[in-house]
């Protein structure tokens, strides 16, 4: 119930969900506006993935209302790709066009996967494969894209040319983003507001005015950094952030 | 060891060392090997029956194995019997794996197909299905029909235990894909549980051609007019220990080429797979 523009590409409203102990979201609101990155901060267990499960409609919603667009699409921090169809195959599954084929095949070529198009999913590397996964949630043209912690599995490396490929895609569809993520770093890169999810709410909600392309040097970037993890309680000896 | 040395061999024009292109002679080599072991022990054999360490009675020399073999396909008594045995097989498996695949889908697939079905199931395949002879005899004489009854039994259970595992244990989080993604139930079971599903069917499949012949040689020698159990059965009578080799020969190589039928289909079907794709040498 945040003062939110006409319509919102998706809307949270009271959701509580427990799995037997206190709740784990507790009557939760959050709306997500239209072409917004929003990227989701937490501790670990605190719910984040069940949120986005949520969003999703891979977890139900036994209190609250939650109103998602039907063009929505999930990249999960595993590929999980199909192993027995051939990468473009995986791409294409599930879509209604005639011409699903060259639409796979187009996103393949925009997450820069087109010669792999023909390969096993399991002679991917493990950025290949999230490329591919990446590819799958952009060919069905969502409003919401649900990202949950996408690059967590992968080397540094892997993970800044990932992070560099998902803000021109963002860039380029404008799809409403949410980020899942514990990496304040990752969050202040790609996202314009970040959420704190604790104790079963959003704890803190701030838009991220700073200029893109980022540079953690900024100085209002520095700052911001540290309010959020004294925020995530990282104040102390375990800073998860790389 | 074979493997390091072939690897150094080629290892300076690829880093593909599985290449087609590698030197013939190199391939040869370990097959030689490979083949040395059961040769020696065959020279070994036919060696001690001529030294008389072993009575040629009992233990006819792979010589003598090799002549009655040629009698008896000359004479052509051996084809037919083989033929017979190989149809008792195929019909048996044929249909136990149609029944062990229609029951694994259905309990794999519908909640409520497992809870009517399953736990007959694994009820009755506690049961020795080579207990059935004396019951089977009694039902449906002493043809064919209960041969192929036995067989399609026998054969029946692997498939079906494999499958329904393999449908149950099919990956979740892809079920959640699946979801996100909008696939229909039909696609769903196209595109994730048959293929999942795939891979455990034919460790199955494997499994029943075992119990399949196993159960082709019980069940012919039971009662048989035809065969290569009726053509054991007759040696029996007459003591003649070669033709009795002859067709446990025979066994073997209808067991091994099964074998290998079922492990090309698996190269095939299961192209996917890392261990299939090393294989067949293309890490495209």
């Amino acid at each position: 119930m945040n003062a939110a523009p006409p319509v919102p590409a998706a809307q949270v409203i009271g959701l509580t969900r427990s799995f037997g102990g206190p709740p784990v979201l507790d009557r939760l609101s959050l709306s997500l506006r239209r072409g917004e990155f929003a990227a989701l901060l937490g501790r670990s267990g605190t719910g984040k993935s069940t949120l986005l499960r949520t969003l999703a409609g891979l977890d139900p919603a036994p209190a609250g209302s939650v109103r998602v667009p039907a063009a929505r699409a999930v990249v999960f921090q595993e590929p999980r790709l199909f192993p027995w169809r051939r990468v473009w195959h995986n791409i294409a599954l599930g879509l209604r066009f005639a011409d699903a084929r060259s639409r796979a095949l187009a996103a393949l070529a925009e997450v820069g996967l087109s010669h792999r198009a023909q390969a096993w999913p399991l002679t991917l590397s493990g950025g290949e494969a999230q490329r591919a996964a990446v590819a799958r949630a952009l060919v069905r043209q969502p409003e919401l894209l649900l990202l949950d912690e996408p690059f967590g599995a992968l080397d540094a490396l892997t993970r800044l040319r990932m992070q560099t490929l998902l803000l021109r895609l963002w860039q380029n569809h404008r799809p409403a983003v949410l980020l899942v993520t514990h990496d304040v770093d990752e969050a202040l890169l790609l996202a314009d507001r970040v959420l704190v999810l604790e104790n079963g709410r959003i704890a803190l909600d701030r838009p991220v005015t700073l200029p893109r392309p980022r540079h953690p040097a900024h100085p209002d970037h520095a700052r911001l950094r540290e309010h959020l993890l004294a925020s995530l309680g990282a104040g102390q000896s375990d800073r998860e952030q790389s | 060891m074979m493997s390091t040395r072939t690897a150094t061999a080629t290892a300076f024009p690829a880093p593909h060392a599985q290449s087609p292109a590698r030197p013939k002679n190199l391939v040869r080599l370990p097959r030689l090997r490979r083949i040395a072991a059961p040769l020696l022990f065959l020279a070994a054999w036919q060696a001690a029956v001529a030294l008389g360490l072993i009575g040629a009675r009992l233990m006819p020399p792979p010589s003598a194995i090799a002549e009655s073999f040629w009698h008896l396909a000359i004479s052509n008594q051996l084809l037919p019997s083989l033929l017979v045995s190989l149809a008792r097989v195929t019909v048996g498996l044929a249909i136990g794996v149609a029944a062990g695949t229609a029951l694994g889908l259905v309990t794999g697939l519908s909640r409520l197909g497992e809870d009517l079905l399953d736990p007959t199931l694994q009820m009755l395949r506690t049961l020795p299905h080579l207990a059935l002879i004396p019951l089977m005899i009694l039902w449906f004489g002493i043809g064919e029909v209960p041969k192929i009854v036995l067989i399609a039994l026998g054969a029946a259970f692997p498939i079906y235990l494999n499958l329904y595992a393999a449908i149950r244990g099919a990956d979740r989080k892809l079920f959640e894909v699946a979801a996100t993604i909008g696939l229909s139930f039909p696609e769903t079971v196209a595109h994730l549980i048959l293929p999942a599903s795939l891979p455990g069917f034919l460790v199955g499949l494997r499994q029943a051609l075992g119990v399949a012949w196993i159960t082709l040689v019980v069940a012919e020698q039971i009662n048989a007019s035809a065969g290569i159990g009726y053509l054991i059965m007759n040696a029996r009578e007459f003591l003649e220990t070669d033709i009795i080799f002859v067709g446990l020969c025979l066994y073997a190589v209808l067991g091994l080429a099964t074998d290998y039928a079922v492990r090309l289909l698996e190269t095939r079907l299961l192209a996917w797979r890392p261990s299939t794709l090393g294989a067949l040498g293309r890490r495209a």
